[in-house]
Protein backbone atom coordinates (compact mmCIF):
# COMPACT_ATOMS: atom_id res chain seq x y z
CA UNK A 1 0.00 0.00 0.00
CA UNK A 2 1.34 3.39 -0.97
CA UNK A 3 1.13 6.02 1.74
CA UNK A 4 1.53 9.75 1.33
CA UNK A 5 2.35 12.63 3.62
CA UNK A 6 -0.38 15.14 2.89
CA UNK A 7 0.57 17.81 5.40
CA UNK A 8 3.20 18.73 7.95
CA UNK A 9 3.45 21.15 10.86
CA UNK A 10 6.19 22.12 13.23
CA UNK A 11 6.00 24.32 16.30
CA UNK A 12 9.06 25.21 18.40
CA UNK A 13 9.88 28.12 20.75
CA UNK A 14 11.20 29.93 17.67
CA UNK A 15 8.35 29.61 15.19
CA UNK A 16 5.37 27.76 13.78
CA UNK A 17 5.49 26.25 10.30
CA UNK A 18 2.88 24.55 8.14
CA UNK A 19 3.99 22.48 5.14
CA UNK A 20 7.40 24.17 5.18
CA UNK A 21 5.99 27.70 5.18
CA UNK A 22 6.37 30.08 8.07
CA UNK A 23 3.07 30.76 9.84
CA UNK A 24 4.22 32.73 12.85
CA UNK A 25 7.60 33.80 14.20
CA UNK A 26 8.21 34.10 17.92
CA UNK A 27 10.29 37.23 17.43
CA UNK A 28 9.73 38.46 20.94
CA UNK A 29 10.80 35.16 22.47
CA UNK A 30 7.46 34.78 24.25
CA UNK A 31 6.87 31.92 26.66
CA UNK A 32 4.71 29.13 25.27
CA UNK A 33 1.79 30.40 27.29
CA UNK A 34 1.85 33.65 25.28
CA UNK A 35 3.15 32.33 21.96
CA UNK A 36 0.56 29.55 21.99
CA UNK A 37 -2.25 32.06 22.58
CA UNK A 38 -0.88 34.29 19.83
CA UNK A 39 -0.87 31.36 17.41
CA UNK A 40 -4.37 30.33 18.51
CA UNK A 41 -5.68 33.82 17.78
CA UNK A 42 -3.72 34.03 14.53
CA UNK A 43 -5.43 30.86 13.35
CA UNK A 44 -8.83 32.41 14.30
CA UNK A 45 -9.90 29.23 16.03
CA UNK A 46 -13.06 29.30 18.15
CA UNK A 47 -12.57 26.62 20.79
CA UNK A 48 -12.73 28.01 24.36
CA UNK A 49 -11.66 24.66 25.82
CA UNK A 50 -8.19 25.41 24.43
CA UNK A 51 -7.59 27.73 27.36
CA UNK A 52 -8.34 24.99 29.87
CA UNK A 53 -5.80 22.56 28.39
CA UNK A 54 -2.31 22.10 29.71
CA UNK A 55 0.66 23.12 27.57
CA UNK A 56 1.21 19.66 26.06
CA UNK A 57 -2.39 19.48 24.88
CA UNK A 58 -2.34 23.07 23.62
CA UNK A 59 0.80 22.32 21.64
CA UNK A 60 -0.69 19.19 20.07
CA UNK A 61 -3.94 21.07 19.43
CA UNK A 62 -2.21 23.92 17.58
CA UNK A 63 0.00 21.55 15.58
CA UNK A 64 -3.05 19.59 14.50
CA UNK A 65 -4.94 22.75 13.53
CA UNK A 66 -2.05 23.63 11.20
CA UNK A 67 -1.94 20.08 9.90
CA UNK A 68 -5.60 19.60 9.06
CA UNK A 69 -6.71 23.02 7.81
CA UNK A 70 -7.25 21.60 4.30
CA UNK A 71 -9.59 18.85 5.53
CA UNK A 72 -13.28 19.77 5.31
CA UNK A 73 -14.65 16.47 6.49
CA UNK A 74 -13.43 12.99 7.30
CA UNK A 75 -14.85 9.79 8.65
CA UNK A 76 -13.49 9.81 12.19
CA UNK A 77 -13.60 6.02 12.38
CA UNK A 78 -10.99 5.89 9.65
CA UNK A 79 -8.56 8.28 11.28
CA UNK A 80 -5.85 7.22 13.75
CA UNK A 81 -3.40 9.16 15.91
CA UNK A 82 0.01 7.72 16.73
CA UNK A 83 2.34 10.10 18.54
CA UNK A 84 5.69 10.01 20.28
CA UNK A 85 6.52 11.96 23.40
CA UNK A 86 9.56 12.22 25.67
CA UNK A 87 8.55 14.09 28.83
CA UNK A 88 5.12 12.56 29.29
CA UNK A 89 2.90 15.03 31.16
CA UNK A 90 5.74 16.14 33.44
CA UNK A 91 4.76 19.80 33.44
CA UNK A 92 1.24 19.05 34.69
CA UNK A 93 2.57 16.36 37.02
CA UNK A 94 4.77 18.96 38.72
CA UNK A 95 1.91 21.44 38.90
CA UNK A 96 -0.27 18.82 40.52
CA UNK A 97 2.48 17.84 42.95
CA UNK A 98 2.94 21.48 43.98
CA UNK A 99 -0.76 21.66 44.86
CA UNK A 100 -0.54 18.67 47.21
CA UNK A 101 2.99 19.01 48.62
CA UNK A 102 1.91 21.14 51.59
CA UNK A 103 -0.45 19.23 53.87
CA UNK A 104 -1.63 22.48 55.40
CA UNK A 105 -2.50 23.92 52.02
CA UNK A 106 -3.78 20.81 50.29
CA UNK A 107 -5.98 21.80 47.37
CA UNK A 108 -5.42 19.53 44.37
CA UNK A 109 -6.98 21.02 41.28
CA UNK A 110 -9.19 18.64 39.26
CA UNK A 111 -8.53 20.73 36.16
CA UNK A 112 -4.77 20.15 36.56
CA UNK A 113 -5.06 16.51 37.62
CA UNK A 114 -6.96 15.49 34.48
CA UNK A 115 -3.92 16.40 32.40
CA UNK A 116 -1.46 14.21 34.31
CA UNK A 117 -1.24 11.64 31.49
CA UNK A 118 0.17 12.19 27.99
CA UNK A 119 -2.72 10.19 26.52
CA UNK A 120 -5.01 13.08 27.39
CA UNK A 121 -3.58 15.05 24.47
CA UNK A 122 -4.81 12.28 22.20
CA UNK A 123 -8.25 12.52 23.79
CA UNK A 124 -8.35 16.27 23.24
CA UNK A 125 -7.45 15.81 19.56
CA UNK A 126 -10.07 13.08 19.18
CA UNK A 127 -12.76 15.32 20.66
CA UNK A 128 -11.78 18.30 18.55
CA UNK A 129 -11.57 16.38 15.26
CA UNK A 130 -14.20 13.69 15.98
CA UNK A 131 -11.63 10.92 15.65
CA UNK A 132 -12.64 7.49 16.91
CA UNK A 133 -9.88 5.35 15.39
CA UNK A 134 -6.85 4.03 17.21
CA UNK A 135 -4.99 6.55 19.33
CA UNK A 136 -1.66 5.69 20.87
CA UNK A 137 1.16 7.61 22.50
CA UNK A 138 4.63 6.05 22.73
CA UNK A 139 7.31 7.38 25.03
CA UNK A 140 10.60 7.87 23.17
CA UNK A 141 13.67 10.11 23.48
CA UNK A 142 13.11 11.66 20.06
CA UNK A 143 11.01 10.93 17.00
CA UNK A 144 11.83 7.34 16.10
CA UNK A 145 10.81 7.51 12.45
CA UNK A 146 11.58 3.91 11.62
CA UNK A 147 9.44 2.58 14.46
CA UNK A 148 6.61 5.01 13.80
CA UNK A 149 6.67 4.21 10.10
CA UNK A 150 6.43 0.47 10.81
CA UNK A 151 3.57 0.96 13.28
CA UNK A 152 1.57 3.39 11.14
CA UNK A 153 2.06 1.35 7.96
CA UNK A 154 0.80 -1.74 9.77
CA UNK A 155 -2.28 0.17 10.95
CA UNK A 156 -3.16 1.15 7.42
CA UNK A 157 -2.66 -2.39 6.18
CA UNK A 158 -4.75 -4.20 8.78
CA UNK A 159 -7.36 -1.61 9.77
CA UNK A 160 -7.96 0.17 6.46
CA UNK A 161 -7.50 3.65 7.84
CA UNK A 162 -7.69 6.64 5.52
CA UNK A 163 -5.66 9.05 7.62
CA UNK A 164 -3.19 8.95 10.48
CA UNK A 165 -1.80 11.88 12.42
CA UNK A 166 1.68 10.92 13.50
CA UNK A 167 4.79 12.61 14.82
CA UNK A 168 6.27 13.83 18.07
CA UNK A 169 4.86 16.27 20.63
CA UNK A 170 6.81 17.14 23.73
CA UNK A 171 6.62 19.87 26.36
CA UNK A 172 8.82 20.34 29.40
CA UNK A 173 9.42 23.60 31.25
CA UNK A 174 8.89 25.83 28.23
CA UNK A 175 11.13 23.66 26.04
CA UNK A 176 8.87 22.20 23.41
CA UNK A 177 8.35 20.79 19.97
CA UNK A 178 5.37 19.60 17.98
CA UNK A 179 6.32 17.91 14.72
CA UNK A 180 3.31 16.39 13.04
CA UNK A 181 2.60 14.59 9.79
CA UNK A 182 -0.72 13.77 8.20
CA UNK A 183 -0.33 10.40 6.49
CA UNK A 184 -2.97 9.19 4.09
CA UNK A 185 -3.77 6.20 1.94
CA UNK A 186 -5.80 8.51 -0.32
CA UNK A 187 -4.13 10.02 -3.32
CA UNK A 188 -6.13 13.23 -2.98
CA UNK A 189 -5.50 16.22 -5.14
CA UNK A 190 -5.23 19.72 -3.69
CA UNK A 191 -3.30 18.64 -0.61
CA UNK A 192 -0.58 20.90 0.79
CA UNK A 193 2.03 18.15 0.27
CA UNK A 194 2.34 14.90 -1.58
CA UNK A 195 5.41 13.06 -0.39
CA UNK A 196 6.12 9.41 0.15
CA UNK A 197 5.72 8.11 3.68
CA UNK A 198 8.74 5.92 4.36
CA UNK A 199 11.04 5.11 7.27
CA UNK A 200 12.88 8.41 6.77
CA UNK A 201 9.72 10.46 6.70
CA UNK A 202 11.03 12.89 9.33
CA UNK A 203 13.78 14.00 6.93
CA UNK A 204 11.19 15.70 4.77
CA UNK A 205 12.67 18.49 2.67
CA UNK A 206 10.53 21.36 1.46
CA UNK B 1 -23.65 40.75 48.96
CA UNK B 2 -22.84 42.53 45.67
CA UNK B 3 -19.17 42.62 46.61
CA UNK B 4 -19.29 38.89 47.35
CA UNK B 5 -20.82 38.23 43.91
CA UNK B 6 -18.19 40.34 42.16
CA UNK B 7 -15.42 38.52 44.02
CA UNK B 8 -17.00 35.20 43.11
CA UNK B 9 -17.11 36.05 39.44
CA UNK B 10 -13.45 37.11 39.44
CA UNK B 11 -12.44 33.93 41.28
CA UNK B 12 -14.44 31.72 38.90
CA UNK B 13 -13.00 33.39 35.80
CA UNK B 14 -9.48 32.84 37.13
CA UNK B 15 -9.99 29.30 38.45
CA UNK B 16 -11.75 28.05 35.33
CA UNK B 17 -9.48 29.85 32.83
CA UNK B 18 -12.41 31.59 31.18
CA UNK B 19 -10.40 33.50 28.60
CA UNK B 20 -12.20 36.42 26.98
CA UNK B 21 -14.89 36.45 29.71
CA UNK B 22 -15.24 39.49 31.98
CA UNK B 23 -17.10 39.66 35.26
CA UNK B 24 -19.60 42.00 33.62
CA UNK B 25 -20.39 39.28 31.05
CA UNK B 26 -21.83 36.99 33.73
CA UNK B 27 -25.35 37.79 34.91
CA UNK B 28 -26.04 36.92 38.53
CA UNK B 29 -29.03 34.80 37.50
CA UNK B 30 -27.43 33.20 34.44
CA UNK B 31 -27.17 29.38 34.57
CA UNK B 32 -23.49 28.51 35.02
CA UNK B 33 -23.90 25.10 33.39
CA UNK B 34 -25.60 24.45 30.08
CA UNK B 35 -25.35 28.12 29.22
CA UNK B 36 -23.01 30.41 27.38
CA UNK B 37 -20.04 29.82 29.66
CA UNK B 38 -19.73 26.24 28.44
CA UNK B 39 -18.74 24.80 31.82
CA UNK B 40 -18.28 21.04 32.16
CA UNK B 41 -18.02 18.42 34.90
CA UNK B 42 -14.36 19.21 35.62
CA UNK B 43 -15.36 22.84 36.12
CA UNK B 44 -17.95 21.68 38.67
CA UNK B 45 -15.21 19.89 40.61
CA UNK B 46 -13.04 22.98 40.36
CA UNK B 47 -15.87 25.08 41.82
CA UNK B 48 -16.11 22.69 44.79
CA UNK B 49 -12.38 23.20 45.41
CA UNK B 50 -12.79 26.97 45.03
CA UNK B 51 -15.49 27.11 47.70
CA UNK B 52 -13.38 25.09 50.10
CA UNK B 53 -10.17 26.99 49.41
CA UNK B 54 -11.57 30.52 49.38
CA UNK B 55 -14.49 30.22 51.81
CA UNK B 56 -13.76 27.10 53.89
CA UNK B 57 -17.03 25.50 52.75
CA UNK B 58 -17.28 21.83 51.89
CA UNK B 59 -19.90 20.29 49.63
CA UNK B 60 -20.19 16.62 50.44
CA UNK B 61 -23.35 15.78 48.52
CA UNK B 62 -23.22 16.06 44.69
CA UNK B 63 -26.99 16.64 44.57
CA UNK B 64 -26.53 19.62 46.86
CA UNK B 65 -23.85 20.94 44.47
CA UNK B 66 -26.27 20.84 41.56
CA UNK B 67 -28.49 23.39 43.31
CA UNK B 68 -25.71 25.50 44.75
CA UNK B 69 -23.94 25.94 41.40
CA UNK B 70 -26.98 27.04 39.45
CA UNK B 71 -25.89 30.65 39.28
CA UNK B 72 -23.76 33.31 40.95
CA UNK B 73 -26.82 34.21 43.06
CA UNK B 74 -27.23 30.65 44.39
CA UNK B 75 -23.52 30.29 45.18
CA UNK B 76 -23.48 33.64 46.97
CA UNK B 77 -26.58 32.65 48.96
CA UNK B 78 -24.92 29.37 49.97
CA UNK B 79 -21.83 31.23 51.17
CA UNK B 80 -23.92 33.73 53.11
CA UNK B 81 -25.95 30.95 54.76
CA UNK B 82 -22.90 28.99 55.82
CA UNK B 83 -20.27 31.58 56.58
CA UNK B 84 -18.65 31.15 59.98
Amino acid sequence: MKLHIQAHSRITPISAYAHGELVLNNKENLTFNLFGKELYRYLTVQYPKFFKMDELCQLAFLGTELLTSHIDHWDGEKVAIVLGNKSSSLSSDKRHYDSIADKNNYFPSPAVFVYTLPNIMLGELCIRHKITGENTCFLMEKLDAEFMHTYVKHLFEVELYQYCITGFVDYSDNDYVAELYLVSSQNDTDTPLSQNFDKNFNQIIF
Amino acid sequence: MEELKDNLKAAIIEALNLEDVNAADIDNDEPLFGGGLGLDSIDALELIVLLEKNYGLKIENPEEGREIFQSINTIAAFIERNKK
